[in-house]
């Protein structure tokens, strides 16, 4: 086991690298002059040229990409074109209230989505089932954005339980920075809940259909330990693959929801770079996120091979 | 990734008395199809009602999208201007019924472009064992990078344009495709009638197009179903933090991006585009629903 979780590690080394080497492709391979498309149309040829300077269009790719990697590994992510602090330094200043909005979400996702899916499986076929599994189409369908404006305009301005926008820091007290974040989160929580709602009844489904379902029920257990203590627990392990997974859905729905409730986080960080074309900044936040989401995949798999027993490598 | 129904969840021990009933007053193709896909059915009605509403829009008593009228700005809903007009006077409804040809646009030629790169991709690796080492690795990198994350790296540097966009999400929904296709096709390649198929002389593209596509489509088309709904949330979600179609183009995601600014007093200028983008979407994803259910049961159980 010690020797595939090793290995298991070992593979997203090569998987790191090929993201490393494409987000800085992507430089070179779009269409056009970067450049130019990046100093904006007013801009003259001296700040096009300085441009190019500073990010490197000016000598060869390998080289440029080595020194680039060389200096990542070393933990330095570049220098913003508008601001010339280090890009680094600019994200660990907005760090908190991401994954502050991350992991709330995270938290309110699973604690919803799992009973419902498990729910779903149980009375397959009944109007909670297509409750359920309506409820997650709509999920899928309507954009984290249009979710916002609706809650905010039930919740905030109509009732007027909770801020409209803004993000209260931890340090001001844990209420405040929930109660700051309640709205954010269930927008962002809408599309990820029907993803794990969906695949919860789905594997759930295939489980109640085993032979030690039966069992545990013929031999008197109540319906609620056959559920939650047997079956759950059987159909953990793509349960939680794809909540893994479905991170992805977090971090790009994170950016559009710190736009629209105004969160000073990394997705806040992510428009204002797009507004003023500072690429080095889009480059250093794609790179850490899609560092952070192969690593949290790596650690789902890692964990189910040490929970799981019947997995063995 | 969309589930649904295990084929377990339909078993009906007895047939009820309504459907021998039915059966017996022998209805129609049409009827019959429409009573058991009832998904195909709401999701196309749906969406050719969409299209129908984007293509015809100039004859929908739309004003020109773009003409201002600083004189009656942010009006709300009346007769004259059903949906309200917006900050720089122009007419939502107009807007919204014209928005719809960006979206349709995006979502189907990402669709397509999408699964077209992603089939010959995934055709090739599958079938061309020294490729697939590589091609795969760099489908997983790409993979890694969150989808929108690398639209929005793309659309930074490229100038705004419905074309870029397309690419910029094509680009980012290649690699499921190629993953779904390569998939098919390596459980095919143990397949009998493919050995059978290579004893006999039959050329590898031979093959590949005789043997490996029809069985690749029906999945593809379920999942490039799910890639044009996908794709349709992506291009507001660009459009909405000003990555995506240029303002002077009416999409759904800019109406959104224009009205937010007096959203508080005057919620009807994005009421409109988001409901309509939310209706387009699902019927779509309705649409996808239905065509996996009827298409592959087998995908139903799978990631």
């Amino acid at each position: 086991m010690l020797r595939y979780m090793l290995k298991r590690t070992l593979q997203t080394i090569p998987v790191m690298a090929i993201v490393a080497f494409l987000v800085f492709a992507l430089l070179y391979i779009t269409p056009g002059d970067p450049a130019a498309v990046i100093a904006g149309d007013q801009a003259s040829a001296e700040d096009v040229a300085r441009i190019r300077v500073a990010l490197g269009l000016d000598r060869p790719f390998f080289i440029r990409f080595g020194e680039w990697s060389w200096t990542v590994l070393h933990g330095d992510l570049g220098t913003s074109i508008f601001t010339s602090l280090p890009v680094g330094k600019l994200m660990l200043q907005r760090v908190e209230p991401t994954l502050s909005l991350m992991a709330i979400t995270l938290v309110f996702s699973i604690s919803l989505a799992v009973p419902l899916g498990v729910v779903a499986a149980w009375r397959a076929g009944s109007w909670i089932d297509s409750a359920v599994m309506g409820f997650a189409v709509l999920g899928f369908s309507v954009p984290v954005f249009v979710v916002g404006y609706l809650l905010t305009y039930v919740f905030a301005l109509q009732l007027d339980w909770l801020p409209v926008q803004g993000y209260t820091s931890i340090s001001a007290g844990l209420w405040p920075w929930f109660k700051s974040l309640i709205l954010p989160s269930v927008s962002l929580a809408l599309v990820y809940v029907a993803l794990i709602a969906r695949i919860t009844r789905a594997t759930m489904l295939e489980v109640l259909g085993q032979d030690y379902v039966k069992t545990a029920r013929a031999k008197g257990l109540g319906e609620h330990a056959v559920l939650f203590v047997h079956a759950l627990k059987n159909a953990a392990v793509p349960i939680v693959t794809v909540i893994g997974l479905g991170i992805a859905l977090l971090i790009g729905g994170a950016v559009v929801t710190e736009s629209v409730f105004a969160i000073p986080g990394l997705g806040r960080l992510t428009i204002d770079a797009i507004l003023r074309r500072d690429y080095p900044v889009i480059q250093g936040i794609v790179l850490v996120f899609s560092f952070s989401y192969v690593i949290v995949n790596l650690c789902v798999d890692l964990v189910y091979t040490l929970v799981d027993p019947r997995i063995r490598y | 990734m969309p589930q649904g129904v295990s084929p377990r969840a339909e078993i009906v021990v007895a047939p009820r008395m309504g459907d021998i009933l039915v059966q017996r007053k022998s209805r129609g193709k049409v009827a019959k199809f429409v009573a058991s896909h009832p998904t195909i059915f709401a999701g196309s009605l749906l969406l050719f009602a969409i299209c129908a509403m984007a293509i015809l829009a100039p004859y929908l008593h739309t004003v020109d999208p773009a003409a201002l009228a600083p004189a009656r700005r942010t009006r709300p809903p009346s007769w004259q201007f059903w949906f309200g007009t917006d900050t720089l006077g122009r007419d939502v409804y107009s807007r919204v019924l014209y928005g719809a040809r960006v979206s349709l646009i995006v979502g189907f030629s990402v669709a397509i472009v999408s699964s077209g790169t992603g089939l010959a991709i995934g055709l090739i690796s599958g079938f061309v064992r020294w490729a697939d080492a590589i091609i795969m690795r760099v489908m997983d990198g790409l993979m890694s990078i969150p989808p929108i994350l690398l639209a929005i790296a793309l659309m930074a540097l490229t100038r705004g344009s419905v074309g870029n966009v397309i690419l910029a999400i094509s680009i980012a929904e290649v690699p499921r495709v190629a993953r779904l296709v390569r998939g098919v096709v390596l459980s095919l390649r143990e397949q009998p009638f493919v050995d059978a198929a290579v004893a006999a002389g039959t050329r590898p593209p031979m093959i590949i197009i005789r043997h490996l596509l029809p069985n690749t489509l029906a999945p593809l088309t379920v999942q490039a179903t799910y890639i044009c709904a996908s794709a349709m949330i992506i291009e507001a979600i660009l459009s909405f933090i000003g990555a995506g179609t240029p303002p002077d183009i009416p999409s759904w995601g800019n109406i959104v991006a224009e009205g937010r600014a007096l959203w508080q007093v005057k919620p009807y200028i994005i009421f409109f585009p988001a409901a309509f983008l939310s209706i387009t979407v699902l019927a779509v994803n309705l649409l996808g629903d239905g065509l996996r259910d009827a298409l592959d049961p087998r995908m139903a159980k799978r990631l």
